[in-house]
Formats: C-alpha cells, sequence, structure tokens
C-alpha cells in the first residue's frame, strides 16, 4: 500500500525567508512519525501544505494516495486534525462539538465519543470558551479520533498542558491506535512523549530533515564517547561518521553513528577515548543537531527503514 | 500489570518487554498457561505504541515463550521451547559469548565470571534442568 502520507521535495518561501527547502518523508500505514523541530523550524507549515490549506512552491504532497492540492470531501473526512491552539467554536458547548462533529461526518461514532468525554470528566453543557486549555485540547483530540480517522495529523496537541491531561491524550491515541490502525503524523517539544509513541522520528532544521529514522534505530546506532582536547572542526572532519563534536571542560564529547573499527582507530589516533558509547538521550541529541548548522543523518548517513 | 518499561532508556522498548516477559516466566511469577494482557491492555497500563507490544508479542511468540490463541488472547506457552536444538545452542553461545566480552571490559577475569553465574544459578529459582 502506498504511504497514506508523503512529502516530495516540498519548498516554500514566505517573503524571503525560506521555510521548508525540499522536504521529503513519507508515513507508511500504521507509523506513528513525530515531527521534531525548533520553533519556527517549519512543521506547521509542513501540516498546512499536507492539509491543502497551504500550496507549496515547488514539489508536492499528497494525503491518502491524493495530491494535497485537490483533497476532496471524502478524503478529508477520513483525516482527523488537531490544529495548534484547537480550534473550536467558543460558543458551543461540549456536547454541540461532538453533535456537529457526528453531523458532519458519516464515520463518527458519538456513542464511543460520549463515552470518552465521560471517562475524561468533560461536562457535556460547558461552553468551550469556558473550558481551561487542557480541556480544549481533550475535546479537540476526541474529536478528532471518534471520526474513525485514517489519518490523524497532530499539530502540537500538547503545547502547554500538565503530564496527567497529556498522559489522557496519549491514552485517547493509544485507544485509536488499537482499534483502527491508523497512521498518525505529530509535531511536539514534549520528548518523552516521543519516546513512549513514537516509530519513527524526523527532525526539521533549516527547512530539511537531518533525521528521518525508527527510534530504535536510533537508539541502537547513535552513541556518545568522549575525547580528551582535540580541535572541534578537526574532530568532525576526521572521526568516521561524527554527527556532531560538543566541547566540554576536559576535551569533546562526540555524537557518533554506527561505531565501527574505523572509529576506534580514529578515536585512537585523536588521543584516545577512556568511555565505551553511550546512547545519548532523545532531547541530548536533538539539542546538539538543532543547536546551530548541522549534518544530516537521513540523507548522508541513510539512518534507513 | 506485570512490570514496567523505561520509554527513555537506551535499550528498545520492544526488547524491553520481551525481556521482563521472559525474566517473569523464567523466575516463575508467570506460568504456563497464564493469560498476558492484550495488545491494547499492556499499551494503555505503560503508554506506549500498541504497534511496539504487537512487535513484542510476536518475538515472543517466535521464540516459542507465548502461544496466541485466536479470539482469545496470549499465553505462557506450555511447551518449554519452539526452537530446535541446534539453534537454542547457537543462542547460548552468543549469550554466553557477549558475557565473557562484556565481564572482560568490566575487567573481570575467568574466575570472577564463573563465580558470579554460579551464584546467580544458585540463588535463581530456575529448574536444574528444562525440557525442551
Amino acid at each position: 500500500m502506498n504511504a497514506p502520507i508523503r512529502f516530495d521535495d516540498v519548498h516554500r518561501r514566505f517573503g524571503s525567508r525560506a521555510v521548508l527547502c525540499g522536504l521529503s518523508l513519507e508515513v507508511r500505514p500504521g507509523e506513528v512519525y513525530a515531527l521534531l523541530g525548533r520553533n519556527g523550524a517549519g512543521k506547521t507549515t509542513a501540516m498546512r501544505i499536507l492539509l491543502g490549506f497551504l500550496a507549496p512552491m515547488q514539489g508536492s504532497s499528497a494525503l491518502l494516495g491524493v495530491d494535497s492540492r485537490v483533497l476532496s470531501a471524502q478524503v478529508r473526512e477520513r483525516v482527523g486534525l488537531v490544529s495548534e491552539g484547537h480550534a473550536l467554536y467558543g460558543w458551543m458547548t461540549v456536547a454541540d462539538v461532538l453533535e456537529f462533529e457526528a453531523g458532519t461526518r458519516e464515520r463518527f461514532d458519538l456513542a464511543h465519543a460520549r463515552t470518552l468525554r465521560e471517562r475524561l470528566g468533560l461536562d457535556p453543557r460547558a461552553k468551550v470558551a469556558k473550558l481551561s486549555r487542557g480541556q480544549r485540547a481533550q475535546l479537540s483530540l476526541l474529536a478528532a479520533t471518534c471520526g474513525r480517522p485514517d489519518v490523524l495529523v497532530l499539530d502540537d496537541p500538547a503545547m502547554g498542558l500538565d503530564p496527567v491531561v497529556r498522559r489522557d491524550l496519549l491514552g485517547v491515541m493509544i485507544d485509536l491506535l488499537s482499534d483502527t490502525g491508523a497512521s498518525v503524523l505529530f509535531s511536539t517539544h514534549i520528548l518523552s512523549d516521543v519516546e513512549r509513541i513514537a516509530d519513527r522520528v524526523g527532525i526539521l532544521h533549516d527547512g530539511r530533515l537531518i533525521v528521518d529514522a525508527s527510534l530504535e534505530d536510533l537508539k541502537r546506532r547513535v552513541t556518545t564517547c568522549f575525547v580528551r582536547g582535540g580541535d572541534r572542526a578537526e574532530l568532525e572532519r576526521t572521526i568516521p561518521r561524527c554527527l556532531r563534536a560538543r566541547k566540554t571542560a576536559a576535551g569533546h564529547e562526540l555524537f557518533l553513528l554506527d561505531i565501527a573499527d574505523d572509529t576506534r582507530r580514529a578515536l585512537a589516533a585523536a588521543g584516545g577515548s577512556d568511555a565505551l558509547g553511550v546512547a545519548p538521550s532523545l532531547e541530548d541529541l536533538f539539542v546538539e543537531l538543532t543547536a546551530d548548522a548541522a549534518p544530516t543523518i537521513a540523507h548522508e548517513h541513510e539512518v534507513a527503514r | 500489570m506485570l512490570f514496567r518499561v523505561d520509554p527513555s532508556s537506551s535499550e528498545p522498548i520492544f526488547e524491553q518487554i520481551v525481556f521482563r516477559v521472559k525474566h517473569a516466566v523464567a523466575g516463575g511469577s508467570l506460568k504456563s498457561g497464564d493469560r498476558l494482557p492484550s495488545v491494547r491492555e499492556l499499551a494503555k497500563d505503560l503508554a506506549i505504541n500498541p504497534n511496539t507490544v504487537a512487535r513484542a508479542y510476536e518475538s515472543l511468540e517466535s521464540d516459542g515463550v507465548i502461544v496466541r490463541r485466536h479470539g482469545s488472547g496470549c499465553f505462557v506457552s506450555e511447551r518449554g521451547n519452539a526452537l530446535s536444538n541446534s539453534e537454542r545452542k547457537r543462542r547460548l553461545d552468543d549469550l554466553v559469548q557477549r558475557l565473557v566480552t562484556e565481564g572482560f571490559h568490566l575487567g573481570f577475569g575467568a574466575r570472577e565470571l564463573r563465580d558470579a553465574l554460579s551464584e546467580r544459578l544458585s540463588s535463581a529459582p530456575l529448574p536444574t534442568k528444562r525440557e525442551p
């Protein structure tokens, strides 16, 4: 089956600012893909292009095999969306929102939505305008998932939510994934959620994906080790598959992909490493790779499926 | 819930699940015929991706640790192991090799490794022989 979500060399600029410069990625059927990047990296722009709200200047994207620029109502019905800030009408009540969704989407499961609403403790008579940020997030994810979507697109659904509400949201997502095997593309800054729920991780930086890998590949293949002294640029140039050298008090910490014999030889020549490889946390890796101009794991080193 | 996992560990979550279940079976807290939680139940308990749980169960099934009965779930296998004798022997050799290699890098010699292994075996509730 074709990838339900696909970006193919997508470019987009706003005025003179290039936001996306050749974004290519695929989300496979049933896969949960976490799109990471610093603020302003282009995550929201990418999602808006995918949903057909914004046109790419070059390249294309497709949802469920249909070009994003010509999505029909039938395709949109199969897509659940949670947008940044949870766009909902303030004058509606919680019950109104669910009934509205049920009226516009044939596949919407109103009974299931009511059960979930009760479990999350949302008052059906409460006006949306009076809900807390967390409650609005819950309602909007509930509305998106109870439409039994084949594809779920979530733009920073956890923004500003406390850990308890975030765990509830994960529970709603886990239910959807268990029931339907939907494909999910979501953006977030909460890397501990990513470690729980993502199959695959992409890091968007300077308009391109600098990482596109399964979480397990990253854990298995990226390690760090320390070198005493040394010069940062020299280390990055001479150590094979060195993604990044970070200056520390005593020398440098190296972020390495696939340590092999050539790495060990180069490390010994560079003054020796006294530590065995330790895997960095996703957060450490993210910070190192996106702190400024960064190397590319996805393309140059083929951290592939 | 039988166990916890650490999503931020460098060990992939699915390997953690596989190991925890094997550990529970070896230690006797899971017995032949015991039912495992469904994929959804375990995913929700641990707050992790159900795809990951499903993959862990597939791996446990192919190792013969659990059996899947259609419609009723996954159960701890009755038989000891579905693998051939030569495959079991090969995997044991791999494990021993890893123990020796990692032990060497930790600075332990042959006698210390031997002692550690027999100490673990005498304290673990492992039967002296397990029929395949």
